[in-house]
């Protein structure tokens, strides 16, 4: 989460009681953003489950799992860029998300390709 | 000895320290359940055709605990504006929402591990195969009783999105009959353990981090008397952790309740 636009610095000395009422709109807009965030997971959610009851005859399962995971990054994307903040992030959390990226992308790739890569005569 | 950058953020990183801390923190479980993932793909794609288990969980669950956790990441985040902005009431009702959400994912999780465990597939000597909820299985009587219904194969219970009209009903089952009985547990396939060690895992998650959130709602908010600075960050990052569970459902909840 990144830093809030509040009335005050973060550093500064701690409000009087009357100056509170001042950040009652920041509080505000703020939950405006977080209602629009869910119910656009409430949408993708939807979305996912429409996907998923599409009739088999047209729809095979590896389409119908290429749709689905394709709305829940969508969904992740709402949560990880507007809920965590990472649409407006400082570099080194960019920096270190971009390395975690790497590496599990890696992973992933390898743990596919071992399935093609086995010695001639292999059973398994 | 104070330790430094609890509140200021460091001038190389631009951050504090525990904001960097929960980030690298969070790269690692990235890499955690990155890796159970994977063993999911190589499972599913290695499967034979057929063979992959759909329509075995209850949706309807599946989608409330999703929309739960949607709602609680929402809480969270507020009880953290609620803390910048200086309102401490504010905090409390929403960390105390974002408490009681993660019970309920908690408790219709333990339901539905119930639900499984209590399921069973018995092979039966005549070849056939009874499928459903055990309802009577005492020792000492020579009969088991099942709420479920009887099928040819074992094929016929791998997609039941398939099935249209499945039809249950109390059967009683003669244990001289009975060739062998398997519950629904992480034993009974390899769709089953990854269902039950994914969601085991992002459980204990949820667990910890509803310890931590409680914590903060409970003994730790002395702190906010003396430094609510300090306390913010807290909340923050526990909220960044809280937020964090609430991706890995994300994939969790399509992967293993809809395809």
């Amino acid at each position: 989460m990144s830093d809030l636009k509040t009335a005050r610095p973060h550093n500064a000395p701690s409000v009087s009681e009357p100056e509170l009422s001042g950040h009652a709109v920041d509080f505000n807009s703020y939950l405006r953003r977080c209602v629009y965030v869910f119910v656009a997971v409430l949408c993708s959610v939807s979305l996912m489950l429409w996907a998923s009851y599409l009739p088999q005859a047209h729809f095979d399962w590896p389409l119908k799992v290429k749709l689905i995971l394709a709305v829940a990054c969508g969904n992740a994307f709402l949560v990880a860029g507007f809920l965590m903040h990472l649409i407006s992030e400082k570099k080194m959390i960019y920096t270190v998300l971009a390395f975690t990226v790497f590496f599990a992308a890696a992973m992933m790739w390898l743990t596919l390709y071992a399935m093609q890569d086995f010695p001639a005569g292999t059973t398994h | 000895m104070d330790i430094p950058y609890v509140v200021q953020p460091r001038p190389d990183t631009g951050i504090y320290n525990a904001k960097a801390g929960i980030w690298l923190f969070l790269a690692s479980e990235v890499m955690l359940f990155g890796g159970l993932f994977s063993a999911y793909v190589l499972l599913r794609v290695g499967a034979d055709p057929g063979t992959w288990p759909h329509g075995w969980q209850n949706v309807t669950l599946g989608t409330i605990n999703t929309l739960v956790l949607a709602l609680s990441a929402v809480t969270t985040l507020l009880a953290w504006v609620a803390c910048k902005v200086r309102q401490f009431g504010k905090f409390k009702f929403f960390h105390a929402c974002t408490l009681l959400l993660a019970l309920t994912f908690l408790c219709i999780k333990l339901f539905e591990y119930h639900d499984h465990l209590t399921h069973y597939e018995i092979q039966l000597t005549d070849g056939r195969i009874a499928d459903g909820h055990m309802m009577e299985n005492n020792p000492n009587e020579d009969y088991v009783l099942i709420d479920g219904r009887y099928v040819e194969r074992e094929t016929d219970l791998i997609d039941l999105r398939a099935q249209k009209d499945i039809r249950e009903a109390e059967i009683k089952i003669p244990r001289a009959q009975i060739k062998d009985m398997e519950s629904y547990g992480p034993w009974h396939n390899d769709y089953l353990a990854l269902y039950f060690t994914l969601t085991g895992l992002h459980a204990l998650h949820i667990l910890a981090g509803g310890i931590v959130i409680g914590y903060l709602w409970g003994p730790g908010r002395k702190l906010w008397k003396t430094e609510p600075e300090h306390f913010t960050n807290r909340v923050e990052v526990s909220g960044l952790f809280w937020h964090f569970v609430d991706l890995v459902w994300i994939f969790l909840f399509p992967v293993l309740y809809l395809t």
